[in-house]
């Protein structure tokens, strides 16, 4: 059991979810209200990493990162160390990856809440922030906490992106995902079996939280 | 319009026309009806500033909340709006419900003292930690009408308040809001497409028809005395006909109208010379049938007859269609209680005669009346048509 490959892969999980919900919030609450030219392209989009090969993002990823594109060269001019092969590239690449296990739940969150109840909160005298804090959040939570489990669940398993943008050293981008590859290619069926197992338990409670909540709040209705 | 009460005047084109114009006074209760899409609902948006149409005013005690240049939205209008869907905050209490709109500067237990009052207010005492889901319909409606209140609005604004309950709760809550209101003195607009509702409830009633106020005054004027053949049809004027001014007699205080081949006496009305077309109709209630059982001197008063084309029992009452002179194309339509219609034989294909009341006879402007919409905004059928 690769412990520090598996509190990287918990690091990486929580890392993306908690910088992707408050983006997811934003962006999902838009497009659950606004009505805007574009917006179907814009969608498909924020859609496309669902069926994109990961190699395909990954590569796209990587190409990004270099020290030779603007963006690589701008970030390594300011912190010093490359965005590829590094802990902090995976982050951006698994926020990214990642998008629409965050965005979609957080979207139809916002839709489910009735548009006169917004106005309602608006005749009570709520600015848009009160009414946000006080109406729309506490009515969307189910849709916040499902992108949050779907986001952290998904960020565990991802191998292609991971394994394209950060390689496998370890201790920085190794991950579980990464590990178990790694040592079943080695021949070691055990260390691989047992990780393998700890994944599929953590993956399993996460999405059975998700689908746990959906029932409690059909229940509620 | 003075500065104690509310008025509207709004215009646009699209998306949804409007051509409105309306005022309610503080204490008054003012119905606006019409048919399903007429913009009812728009209207009410527009007062509480959730829509902005392109032109129009809106002022209430003085204070100006849409103009051509200003507007002001819904949380600086001070307006109690109860949704048809009630709109309740599903995951607060009725008493969070009401607290929410209650000022934060309030305090949190002269809020929840506040709250508690409303909901006694509103008869749902007892019930302030109850969330939405555990509250029957009727239930809901108050909630959200006692939050409507909380804001010590400026004027209550109720849309179709009593559509979603049943009967039962909706004759009470419907006694209730009469009660309320003479507690409050605000400008309370009613929507709805209930003209019993708006005859019982309200003071004043206006008719809309596609975004336009057609016709305002007080509900009983309204029913009995459409201004054209639309208001007539949307106020469910059963009898609806054509007809020629054939003499004016001021002194007897008589007009004689042609219609069918009948001569019929109404009530003087000088503004249509003689030889002109109009409109006109006569409620149910003012057909009086001749009955056999108890022959009456009213029978020389405007009398028709004719054959019966359906005798349909309907409760206590039966309503029927009499082909006047026998002729299925005239049709005059009243009702009579079920056991006078036994009693006096009424029946399919009988015979029967009836006078129309002098007073009774309404005049509009003449117009063609097979293009108007039926009473619930529908395009109007070919009658012969729909019937074969």
């Amino acid at each position: 059991m690769d412990a520090q490959a598996l509190a990287l892969s918990l690091k990486l999980a929580v890392g993306t979810a908690v910088l992707l919900l408050p983006l997811a919030v934003v962006v999902g609450r838009v497009l659950a209200w606004r009505r805007f030219a574009g917006k179907p392209a814009v969608e498909a989009l924020l859609a496309l990493p669902l069926v994109l090969p990961p190699t395909v993002l990954g590569y796209y990823l990587l190409v990004t990162f270099a020290p030779t594109s603007t963006l690589g060269a701008l970030y390594q001019s300011l912190v010093g160390t490359t965005l590829a092969f590094s802990f902090e590239g995976l982050l951006v690449a698994s926020v990214i990856a990642n998008i629409p296990f965050a965005v979609q739940p957080v979207q139809r969150g916002f839709e489910s809440i009735a548009t006169e109840v917004r106005e309602a909160a608006w005749l009570c005298g709520m600015s848009n922030w009160r009414a946000f804090w006080r109406v729309e959040l506490p009515l969307a939570w189910p849709g916040l906490l499902t992108a949050f489990v779907l986001t952290f669940a998904h960020t565990l398993g991802e191998f292609g992106v991971v394994l394209m943008v950060g390689g496998n050293i370890p201790g920085e981008t190794r991950t579980v995902a990464i590990a178990i590859y790694d040592r079943a290619q080695a021949l070691d069926d055990h260390a691989a079996g047992v990780m393998a197992a700890t994944l599929l338990a953590l993956s399993f409670a996460a999405i059975g939280v998700v689908y746990w909540l959906d029932r409690a709040r059909r229940h509620r209705g | 319009m003075g500065s104690g009460g509310l008025s509207v005047v709004l215009r646009q084109l699209a998306p949804i026309p409007l051509d409105a114009r309306f005022a309610c006074g503080p204490g008054e209760l003012l119905a606006l009806v019409g048919p399903s899409g007429s913009g009812k609902t728009t209207i009410l948006r527009a007062i509480a500033g959730l829509v902005r149409p392109r032109s129009g005013e809106v002022r209430c005690n003085g204070e100006t909340w849409m103009d051509g240049a200003a507007f002001s939205p819904p949380q600086a209008r001070h307006v109690g709006l109860v949704f048809q869907s009630y709109a309740l905050f599903p995951h607060m209490s009725a008493s969070g419900n009401v607290e929410a709109a209650l000022p934060v500067s309030l305090g949190r237990a002269a809020r929840a003292a506040a709250a508690r009052e409303l909901l006694e207010f509103v008869h749902l005492g007892g019930l302030e930690s109850r969330v939405p889901r555990e509250l029957s319909g009727g239930q809901q409606q108050r909630v959200a009408l006692a939050r409507a209140l909380a804001r010590d609005p400026k004027v209550l604004l109720l849309d179709e308040p009593f559509s979603a309950v049943d009967q039962v709760t909706r004759r009470r809550l419907q006694r209730e809001l009469a009660q309320m209101r003479q507690r409050l003195r605000i400008p309370i607009v009613l929507v709805t497409h209930d003209l019993e509702e708006a005859a019982a409830l309200a003071d004043r009633m206006v008719v809309l028809h596609r975004g336009t106020t057609l016709q305002d005054g007080p509900p009983l004027e309204v029913l009995a005395r459409p201004k054209n053949a639309l208001v007539a049809r949307l106020m469910d004027f059963r009898n609806l006909f054509h007809g020629e001014v054939v003499a004016q007699d001021a002194a007897a205080g008589t007009t004689l109208l042609r219609w069918e081949g009948h001569d019929l006496e109404a009530t003087h009305r000088s503004e249509y010379a003689v030889g002109s077309r109009v409109c006109w109709g006569i409620q149910p209630a003012h057909c009086v049938l001749h009955r056999r059982d108890r022959p009456s001197r009213g029978e020389r008063e405007n009398p028709v007859g004719g054959v019966i084309g359906e005798y349909l029992p309907f409760g206590e009452n039966a309503s029927v269609t009499l082909w006047v002179d026998g002729r299925r194309e005239v049709e005059l339509r009243f009702s009579v209680p079920a056991h006078v219609g036994a009693r006096n034989g009424l029946a399919t294909g009988v015979e029967a005669r009836v006078s129309l009341l002098r007073d009774a006879l309404h005049f509009m402007p003449y117009e063609p009346l097979e293009r108007l919409p039926g009473p619930t905004g529908e395009p109007a059928v070919d009658p012969d048509r729909a019937r074969s």
